[in-house]
């Protein structure tokens, strides 16, 4: 990685355009091995009652009862500054003021923003469950009641201390799905959703979701624990240009849609243009239309538009 | 006895012809359960494409006018098709 100034790791206007498109960024690998070790110490043993597994599953909340009493994670109340949340040389801190991810937390909700909870996700192999029927996956949800906001947003971070292989039943999410105003399970009928993704990571890795991702976690078919810690961030701030301070100005000289030269890789209006392939054919357009709306708002820049979507609709003479 | 399997199938338009961007699977065989991620590649290319294997439809869903001030929003997928199969 290029040495940057200190404070300068903040996200580029690529990555801002890929969060508001996709709905989220992956930092693979990006915390450090000691690290990882000594969150995992720090949470304890999580093994230990295992053995009083029971068909009614009690033994699951008895255990998280007894990782909250022993682990170091503290239980932070709602609404803790993230800056007070976790205690100097804890791992949490050591996640939380990693350069990278800091400024990608300052990018997106602000350098004041609210821990609203944090939880610690342990998936346990299904042969640890007393029957079969355990061995069901989450359905598809997403982390809220139907969340009205239309431009503020919170979001997820996902640490992932040991690395997630492929069988482990690593979360399963939707790109793109994080403007559907749906409430949490309600859409649990959709056992799959084309361009799905699985979470496979090396150990380290940090997924900063958008709070109304589509997502569920999947089963755990190897022999070994998956531990997921989130951590929820709300901003206390408005969500304009807090990674850049350039001034964004439309120069009007829109391509037009379909019949142009292309338009230019990688670029903004590429990036909130590209469909998902879930997309349906009317509602997909709607996304692309709500990405705008979001980029012309983190923005600032209201007269924002690519080849014309919203420019269209709102050439309204009344 | 006879038992129903369960194929719902989610298209990209009203439209029969249309592409399948979602799916789950349910079946009459308690030993098989169909759950949430379970197949990543969607079991047609088209909704059609069920009706020539052999599944009946026999629910979709209808169009509903969009209400105003609310143009903008999306939400649940919106072209649900449920079909059957008597085993
Ligand atoms: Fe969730």
């Amino acid at each position: 990685m290029k040495k940057r100034k200190k404070n300068n790791f903040l996200l580029t206007d690529n990555q801002m355009a890929e969060f508001v498109s996709k709905g989220y960024l992956i930092f693979e690998n990006i915390i450090d091995n000691k690290t990882n070790k000594k969150f995992l110490s720090e949470i304890g043993n999580t093994s230990t009652s295992l053995n009083k597994k029971n068909a009614d599953q009690t033994w699951l909340a008895e255990h998280y009862n007894e990782i909250m009493k022993s682990s170091k994670i503290p239980l932070v109340k709602a609404g803790t500054p993230l800056k007070k949340a976790y205690k100097k040389n804890s791992a949490l801190n050591d996640v939380i003021n990693n350069p990278v991810l800091s400024g990608a937390i300052k990018s997106l909700v602000g350098d004041r923003p609210k821990l609203d909870h944090h939880f610690l996700h342990i998936t346990f192999p299904s042969k640890y469950y007393h029957d079969a029927n355990q061995k069901i996956s989450q359905g598809n949800h997403n982390d809220c009641v139907i969340d009205p906001r239309e431009k503020t947003f919170d979001i997820q971070l996902f640490y992932f201390p040991t690395a997630v292989e492929k069988n482990m039943g690593g979360t399963r999410y939707i790109p793109g799905s994080h403007f559907r105003m749906v409430n949490e399970l309600a859409i649990a009928r959709y056992h799959n959703i084309r361009g799905q993704k699985h979470v496979v990571c090396p150990a380290g890795t940090v997924i900063i979701f958008h709070h109304n991702i589509w997502h569920g976690a999947g089963i755990n078919n190897s022999k070994k624990i998956r531990y997921g810690f989130k951590i929820r961030l709300m901003p206390t701030q408005k969500q304009v240009k807090l990674w850049t301070k350039k001034t964004y100005k439309n120069n009007h000289d829109e391509e037009a849609l379909y019949w142009n030269k292309g338009i230019e890789k990688n670029s903004i209006k590429e990036i909130l243009q590209k469909t998902e392939p879930w997309f349906e054919a009317d509602s997909g357009r709607l996304d692309i239309l709500n990405r705008i709306r979001l980029w012309r708002h983190i923005t600032n820049d209201k007269n924002f538009d690519a080849a014309y979507w919203l420019t269209r609709i709102e050439n309204d003479y009344n | 006895m006879k038992k129903q399997d369960i194929l719902i199938l989610y298209l990209s338009n009203s439209s029969l012809e249309s592409k399948v961007i979602g799916w789950a699977r349910h079946y009459g065989d308690k030993k098989k359960i169909g759950m949430a991620g379970d197949n990543d590649s969607p079991p047609y290319e088209r909704g059609i494409e069920a009706i020539h294997d052999g599944w009946r439809l026999f629910q979709s869903s209808q169009l509903e006018q969009h209400s105003k001030g609310d143009e903008y929003r999306t939400g649940y997928l919106k072209y649900e098709f449920f079909f059957e199969k008597i085993k």
